[in-house]
């Protein structure tokens, strides 16, 4: 278990660079998520960690030392990669027992060692099966496994759930998290799932175009997202955005209805940002923020989804369930006054 | 919060005529393949079954008559007088036309060679020189005479012979024993064998490197590994030789011998092998070898237990197609190994016998289906390498 610490991490394939200063403190024993959107150069972090990338420029510390020129096996991590890189001329037992091979224990230790990481990931039985011969589940098992068994001081997984199917995904999602629990090693786990993010993470890395957009728990980015990127990239569906300007009666937006609410600091060009899930129909004689025609109904069982033309854009609104309205009837919604987050259209910075 | 949905898939299928139900393209397909098997095998077969046949039919029939049996204008002569015996008062000459156990027989006989069907089997023609002759079908037959025989020039007896297909193994010891093929094969044996894993195992290393290690120059010793694919043989076949004969004489080493010849067929094979063999490398999942880096595997261990395992089908398909290119190689092993009886090689003894014993067709056949006997063995245990994909289960 360690510290893992990056300091002014820039990479550059040939001339064009796509990392360009990541600065992070992960402390010991956390589950750090990276997200973002394919190119944003999570993956690429992720390998300079490993030691697969040469780091350009910056500085790599796992534990208390700099590894930046250390060989993979020297900083004692182990990866779990997206399409598992089992070894397919191997049994599951040789493929788990790889990275034991150069260890200075005895044959039985080994064995003993092989035989424990099965058990935790419940798959004693298969040990000496090929790896055709697996599932896609059980392969991804072997493949943590082979990650597990040498103890490493941090384990790192490359989008490990990507090639699962949805109900596969959930399940190894939960047991990722009950391994984080159990073993208490240090994780970092990149994926483009913000759900993935959600569930999993202690903390979440949220990344674009070679910049860390936010680093925070789930529940600070999801309710206090840095910028319009993250506020819209984090909770499903998206965050409704809306452009608007100041003006003295509050924010006069461009849907045709007007906030009257401001924040402390505000720039002329202004976008609110208001989740589905908190704007409800209003109640019969209350004033309602916003009235438009219902354009799609989506229902989903335990909730509805529907879309609403406001004047020229349309809104998504979470409402229960049983609530079907009809296509084209007029709803009226509501949101509670702190659930409306500020933006700067210019710069795109969230605003208190 | 998935939404499911269930679709029926119980419709039958509707009834479709035979001729809509032929795929012509795969018709095309069969058709063509057949015909390149039997374009290879039917002159196979007939090098086998001639190889395996009766010198003395082979001359004389083709090998599609193998099975039936043949007949032949054949004649005897009849022993002289002083083998006769005296029984009741005449005088009998008794003997067999043809040799015990031969199993031929006689269809008809006469005693001019223009009257072959001048009696059938049992029947009795009389003699010029004395008396009457009864053939009988297995060729025994009995010349009797009333009076003492005096002629001093046995006559002779003409007939049509059947004879009956006979198989036999003899030419096969013929030419392993006496006409030097059997020399020749172990000779053959001990250029191709390490003629074939010599580039090979130089290859699988170059070719990891160039797949997998990072170094300046990579791309362009690929490129030059390439283009040197298109350098022909006989160009570059005697400058090597004079290279060669040069280090040969300055290290007092001998000039034409089978290390030469090996060097000469890696050299000539390793372009091949290595284009063949990066590709195919290169082809093998990164993360397989990330994966190992990880686990604290060295470039060496990675080659040895991960990329040779994976790269077997590889290795297999360029060892069949070296030994098969050394094995029949004529070119390459008279310039560099000669031509002496003790280094002919399989294919040089068979143009020498061409020459040399052209008209004995047992020996070209039964030598021929020995030189392809081997490549034959080669193919059959390797091709499925071709076709096995190892990968399977490695990625999804």
């Amino acid at each position: 278990m360690a510290t893992v610490a990056l300091k002014d991490l820039v990479k550059t394939f040939d001339k064009t660079e796509v990392l360009h200063g990541i600065n992070l403190e992960i402390e010991d024993g956390e589950f750090v998520v990276f997200v973002g959107p394919s190119g944003c150069g999570k993956s690429t972090t992720l390998r300079m960690l490993a030691g697969l990338e040469e780091v350009t420029s910056g500085e790599i510390h796992i534990g208390d030392m700099m590894v930046n020129h250390l060989e993979p096996k020297e900083r004692n991590i182990a990866m779990v990669f997206q399409n598992y890189a089992i070894y397919p001329h191997m049994s599951v037992r040789k493929n788990i027992g790889f990275g034991l091979r150069t260890a200075k224990m005895s044959k039985q230790d080994k064995e003993k060692r092989i035989d424990e990481v099965a058990e935790i990931l419940s798959m004693s039985e298969l040990l000496d099966r090929r790896p055709s011969q697996l599932s896609g589940g059980q392969r991804q098992r072997v493949a943590i496994g082979r990650a597990m068994v040498r103890d490493p001081q941090v384990f790192l997984f490359d989008e490990p759930l990507s090639n699962l199917d949805a109900q596969l995904r959930t399940q190894m999602r939960l047991e990722i998290k009950k391994l984080h629990q159990r073993v208490g090693t240090t994780i970092i786990f990149v994926t483009h799932d913000q759900v993935e993010a959600m569930t999993l993470a202690d903390r979440i890395v949220i990344m674009k175009d070679g910049y860390i957009q936010q680093v925070g728990t789930p529940t600070e980015v999801y309710q206090n997202p840095a910028n319009l990127f993250v506020a819209q990239f984090i909770g499903a569906p998206s965050m409704n955005m809306l452009e608007g300007r100041l003006t003295n009666e509050g924010i006069v937006l461009d849907a045709g209805f007007t906030i009257p609410v401001r924040p402390k600091v505000a720039p002329q060009g202004m976008t609110i940002g208001i989740r589905p899930s908190e704007l409800t129909p209003a109640k019969e004689g209350e004033a309602a923020l916003m009235e438009g025609s219902v354009s799609v109904v989506e229902p989903l069982g335990s909730e509805t989804l529907i879309y609403v033309d406001v004047g020229s854009t349309e809104i998504v609104a979470t409402v229960p369930g049983r609530t079907l309205p009809e296509l084209g009837s007029r709803v009226r919604l509501n949101t509670p006054k702190e659930e409306i987050h500020f933006f700067d259209t210019k710069t795109g910075q969230a605003l208190k | 919060m998935s939404i499911q949905t269930q679709t029926a898939t119980s419709v039958s299928e509707p009834q479709i005529s035979f001729f809509a139900r032929i795929r012509w393209g795969r018709m095309f397909a069969h058709a063509a393949l057949l015909f390149l098997v039997i374009l290879w095998s039917f002159p196979t077969v007939g090098l086998l079954v001639s190889s395996l046949r009766d010198k003395d039919q082979l001359t004389v029939s083709g090998w599609w008559t193998a099975l039936v049996v043949t007949e032949r204008n054949e004649l005897a002569r009849l022993p002289l007088a002083d083998s006769q015996v005296e029984e009741d008062g005449r005088f009998v000459i008794r003997g067999e036309i043809f040799e015990p156990g031969s199993g031929r027989s006689i269809k008809s006989f006469g005693t001019k060679s223009s009257e072959l069907a001048a009696a059938l089997p049992g029947e009795t023609l009389s003699m010029r020189d004395a008396g009457e002759i009864t053939v009988n079908r297995d060729g025994s037959y009995e010349w009797v005479s009333g009076e003492a025989f005096t002629h001093t020039r046995g006559p002779r007896i003409f007939f049509i012979a059947e004879i009956p297909p006979r198989f036999t193994l003899e030419n096969y010891v013929e030419v392993l024993d006496s006409s030097g093929i059997g020399r020749s094969f172990v000779n053959s044996f001990t250029v191709t064998v390490p003629a074939t894993i010599i580039p090979i195992l130089i290859a699988a290393f170059a070719a990891y490197a160039l797949a997998w290690m990072k170094f300046s120059g990579r791309g362009l010793l690929v490129a030059v590994v390439v283009g040197m694919l298109v350098v022909p043989l006989q160009m570059s076949l005697i400058p090597l030789l004079r290279m060669y004969n040069g280090i040969a004489s300055w290290t007092g080493g001998e000039s034409k011998t089978y290390l030469g010849i090996w060097l000469a067929h890696t050299g000539f094979g390793l372009p091949l092998a290595i284009y063949l063999l990066r590709n195919y490398m290169a082809g093998l999942p990164r993360e397989i070898m990330e994966s190992a880096r990880i686990d604290g595997a060295s470039h060496f261990k990675i080659f040895t237990t991960m990329v040779l395992p994976l790269s077997f089908p590889a290795l297999a398909s360029f060892a069949i197609f070296q030994f098969l290119w050394v094995w029949n190689d004529l070119l390459v092993a008279t310039v560099f190994l000669g031509n002496t009886e003790k280094t002919l090689v399989l294919t040089g003894r068979l143009r020498e016998l061409l020459g040399s014993r052209g008209d004995n067709w047992e020996i070209l056949t039964s030598g021929a289906f020995i030189s392809i006997i081997v490549p034959l063995i080669v193919f059959f245990s390797l091709q499925r390498y071709f076709v096995r994909g190892l990968l399977a289960g490695s990625v999804k």
